[in-house]
């Protein structure tokens, strides 16, 4: 099998065992909406400007990602298929699968997101719907490659559930500035080649962390 | 390394007395008098301490990665006790400079914290040291602690350029060398330094840096013993 066939082999099988037991997808989903209606709690009457909801808006990705993303390693290691799937394939080819079935994750959940946040909040008019739509999609794919390696790194601790926000913390603030940035500025309407620099980020963000994921994860996943 | 020591106590002395003692005036005259600068006055003496302490907590970091490489590299327990006691350093280093540089924003830019990106670098900074500790006491044995810790400092290394490089260009800030600063935003800010306060500055630099080999040093082999001592016990 060459190896971009295994890595589809990696997600099938990943999607497969995520449909059997929804765990994931119920889990990010109900985050998703306690959040919100959190926030919505808070504000009560309150009408927020762009700028705070493009921030809240992206708080309750990161949460969300954090309660979930990690069950990508995290459940290999409980169901102690690991050493399994150390056997059937190479790092590389799980990295990717992996990356590949949690930039769908991401990707879903942040469409949710955004959903639902079109309809609750009157203030959330995406007026530049091209900036949006980049910054959410380039935004997801480097939050799905820094969450992914930092799930494989958490895998093998004893405090997985409360360490991987703290870990991932760090790594994720370039991504989270750039993308609040730019998803404020797709709320105030501005033009397109306004937000060219914060994508030259965002672009740059996801290679150099896909590139060091893939280099390091060899360290990481052989025992 | 005895060398190294007394060279380190004789510039770390010789900055605090100088830094502290020497006078600032108006028209400085001869080598032995600061010039006042508006608006810093006798503030500006906290260069020769927070610059240095900032430095070396980066060196830290950076020591700490480079011999996390070189583990990953030989599988050689001994580069992980250099890579951790580095870190150790460095997270003392990084709390000195974010109290010594909070104190001095208090009283020039008037409050304790602001975002500035500097700031918010070494905030981060702290977190990533944070965060790596946090990491190496949740996993069990030595030899999966080293290699994943190592990991991670490299994964938290390759986000650095972004607030080097790229976060003070897009921030506003209050450091020098930052966006909107008159002479220029660049990554390291230019020096306007009289020659005697640059004498004193980099003696900081250097006095600093050599401190920090030699606790780093000392920390390296009181780990090693206390290392050995634990494989007697088992």
């Amino acid at each position: 099998m060459n190896s971009i066939a295994s890595t589809w082999a990696v997600v099938v099988k990943d999607v497969r065992s995520e449909l059997r037991t929804r765990y994931a997808l119920n889990a990010l989903l109900m985050f998703v909406i306690t959040s919100v209606a959190t926030i919505l709690f808070a504000l009560r009457e309150d009408e927020l400007n762009p700028e705070i909801l493009s921030g809240m808006f992206w708080v309750v990705i990161f949460f969300t990602a954090m309660s979930g993303l990690s069950r990508i390693f995290v459940s290999e290691e409980e169901r102690g298929t690991t050493l399994t799937l150390q056997l059937v394939a190479s790092p590389s080819v799980v990295y990717f699968g992996k990356l590949i079935f949690n930039c769908g994750l991401t990707l879903l959940l942040s469409s949710a997101v955004t959903v639902l946040y079109v309809v609750v909040f009157p203030a959330f008019v995406i007026k530049s719907a091209l900036i949006f739509g980049l910054t959410v999609f380039l935004g997801s794919l480097g939050f799905a490659s820094a969450a992914t390696i930092i799930a494989a790194v958490i895998a093998k601790a004893n405090t997985k559930g409360t360490l991987y926000p703290v870990l991932s913390f760090p790594i994720l603030i370039p991504l989270l500035m750039t993308v609040m940035k730019s998803t404020a500025r797709a709320l105030d309407g501005e033009l397109f080649t306004a937000a060219l620099g914060e994508f030259q980020i965002l672009v740059s963000y996801l290679l150099v962390m896909t590139a060091g994921s893939y280099l390091l994860f060899d360290y990481v996943w052989k025992e | 390394m005895k060398a190294v020591k007394y060279l380190a106590i004789i510039l770390v002395t010789f900055v605090i007395i100088a830094g502290i003692a020497i006078p600032m005036v108006l028209q400085p005259q001869s080598l032995l008098e600061f010039p006042i600068i508006p608006g810093l006055e006798d503030k500006a003496r906290n260069i020769f301490f927070h610059v240095p302490v900032a430095w070396t907590s980066v060196l830290g970091f950076l020591v700490a990665l480079f011999y996390g490489f070189k583990y990953l590299r030989t599988k050689n327990l001994d580069y992980d006790i250099k890579s951790v006691s580095s870190a150790g350093l460095g997270m003392m280093f990084c709390l000195l400079a974010t109290m010594t540089g909070s104190i001095w924003a208090k009283f020039n830019w008037g409050s304790f914290w602001n975002w500035d990106p500097r700031e918010t670098s070494i905030f981060i900074l702290l977190l990533i040291y944070g965060a790596y500790f946090a990491l190496r006491s949740a996993l069990g044995s030595d030899e999966v602690r080293a290699r994943l810790s190592a990991v991670y400092a490299i994964l938290a290394g390759l986000t650095a350029p972004f607030f080097i490089f790229i976060m003070p260009r897009i921030v506003g800030g209050l450091h020098p060398g930052a966006k909107g600063d008159a002479s220029g935003s660049t990554p390291v800010a230019q020096l306007h330094m009289p020659p005697n306060m640059r004498i004193v500055f980099f003696a900081g630099l250097i006095g600093f840096s050599l401190f920090f080999i030699w606790l780093l040093n000392v920390r390296i082999r009181a780990a090693r013993v206390e290392h050995q001592l634990s494989i007697k016990d088992h």
